[in-house]
């Protein structure tokens, strides 16, 4: 068929740093400006979404951020619906990222599981939830991470599992490290697990990043203050759980994901079995 | 008419989806919704554009869609393909050239409405996901009675309407900012 001329493609991040390179502390204070720019305005009554689409501390995200708010609409039959899954399409070792090569992972082993619900707190079951993330060391095995730590012979760091009845997921992995990129000079993110989910409905379909508690980089990561207030950042960081903690075993920690969607989910998600 | 009770849990933020997604996103045949030698089967792809105009290659676009008679797939097996279960969903990472393609057939609707795929793309450098609409464009009666269409300006609903390739497939540019916008949704 044919394809149309495509635009100039933009280097990806890893191999084209921001432009202007600013420093951490104007980085952290455009930050804060930020977030005392979006409490005055949703004190005078604007809507703002809870993650900020314009947030330019993420240089990245200047070009690539819609200008228009969005059209709100009735979500139609298809959007109220989403894809079917079972265990049919994962297997269970995709969920222990520790045990998919012939050696362990270096690292600090880690459980996390947590439930997956709607907006009634009722469980997801059957969802689909991926996981990636960096090694120990800070480093993707993605081929565009240029990041000079080490790559770990025994930790690709992707899982995968579908929620059970009580929509309750279970990772086995390890503790990712912090990781540089090239936002500004010195910008290093908060160690996190990238999560995807599903939800029962389209609308509700969420990727979004775990992370770790005390993390010394939160104040200073602006893909983590993208969230605009607090109490939501601090729904994305997973609490250490010492009862998940397995003896001479793993750390564990425990993350639920609530999932978004019109009031036109709350009819009775169907049951799947 | 059911009432719906007040909502008691605060929903999750997202976040973006970063550029090393790849390797935790990808699964074989990710893209066939359908194989490409089953009967009705198109290429539905597109690029994705910054607001420069810039092609971007490192976003990601998912498709989920009814069947060409209107029927909603409750089919499993999206993440492992057999080749002929119609499952309505497709995932694809854009190219270096910013362009994403699928292998799908037409969306059906319910009698009367207007089909279309419903879209999420992500992107490195998006903070969030969007959702949009790609409709059909032969049916103007439908097209023209559909809710959201009738509530944009011509530029606007332009943008989510699909176009027919003379090939039989279908084009639909994704343009996350400036010239051309197209109109995301929110529910």
């Amino acid at each position: 068929m044919t394809t149309p001329p495509s635009p100039t493609a933009a280097a990806p991040e890893s191999l084209l740093a921001a432009p202007d390179q600013a420093s951490q502390s104007a980085i952290t204070a455009e930050i804060v400006a930020a977030h005392a720019e979006a409490e005055r305005r949703v004190a005078a009554g604007e809507q703002l979404p809870t993650t900020l689409y314009d947030f330019p501390a993420y240089r990245s995200s200047i070009l690539r951020h819609p200008t228009k708010n969005p059209r709100l609409v009735d979500p139609e039959t298809i959007e109220l619906l989403s894809p079917a899954f079972g265990q049919r399409d994962v297997a269970a070792i995709e969920a222990d990222l520790t045990l998919q090569h012939a050696g362990e992972p270096l690292g600090e082993r880690m459980t996390v599981e947590g439930r997956l619900l709607d907006s009634w707190g009722r469980p997801l079951r059957n969802q689909l939830v991926e996981i990636w993330q960096a090694n120990a060391a800070g480093r993707y095995i993605h081929q565009r991470d240029q990041h000079p730590a080490p790559l770990d012979p025994n930790f690709t760091g992707a899982g995968r599992t579908v929620t059970d009845h009580e929509g309750r997921y279970r990772f086995t992995t390890i503790k990712p490290g912090p990781y540089p990129w090239r936002n500004h000079v010195n910008a290093w993110r908060p160690a996190h697990i990238h999560f995807s989910i599903f939800g029962s409905s389209f609308t509700q379909r969420i990727i979004t990043q775990m992370y770790f508690p005390g993390d010394p980089l939160f104040a200073l990561d602006p893909i983590y203050n993208s969230i605009r207030s607090q109490k939501d950042r601090d729904r994305l960081v997973g609490v250490y759980d010492h009862d998940l903690t397995s003896p001479e075993f793993s750390m564990g920690y425990r993350f639920d994901i609530v999932v978004d969607g019109p009031d036109a989910t709350w009819f009775e998600p169907e049951e799947e079995n | 008419m059911t009432v719906v009770p007040p909502r008691t849990h605060t929903p999750t933020p997202g976040q973006t989806v970063g550029p090393f997604f790849a390797f935790g996103l990808q699964y074989p045949d990710m893209n066939q919704v359908v194989h490409p030698h089953s009967p009705g089967s198109l290429v539905l792809g597109g690029t994705v554009t910054d607001g420069n105009g810039a092609a971007i290659p490192d976003a990601l676009v998912e498709i989920w869609q009814a069947d060409s008679d209107g029927s909603i797939p409750r089919a499993r097996g999206a993440c492992r393909r057999d080749g002929h279960t119609f499952t309505g969903f497709g995932r694809a990472f854009t190219t270096d050239e910013g362009r994403y393609e699928f292998w799908t057939r037409d969306p059906g609707a319910e009698p009367g409405r207007a089909p279309f795929f419903a879209v999420i793309v992500y992107a490195r450098g998006l903070p969030n996901k969007l959702h949009t609409r790609a409709y059909l464009p032969q049916d103007e009666a439908a097209l023209a009675a559909d809710p959201l269409l009738a509530g944009l300006a011509p530029d606007e609903r332009a943008t989510l309407i699909a176009s027919r390739t003379p090939e039989g497939g279908l084009h639909f540019d994704i343009r996350l900012q400036g010239e051309k916008e197209t109109v995301f949704l929110a529910y």
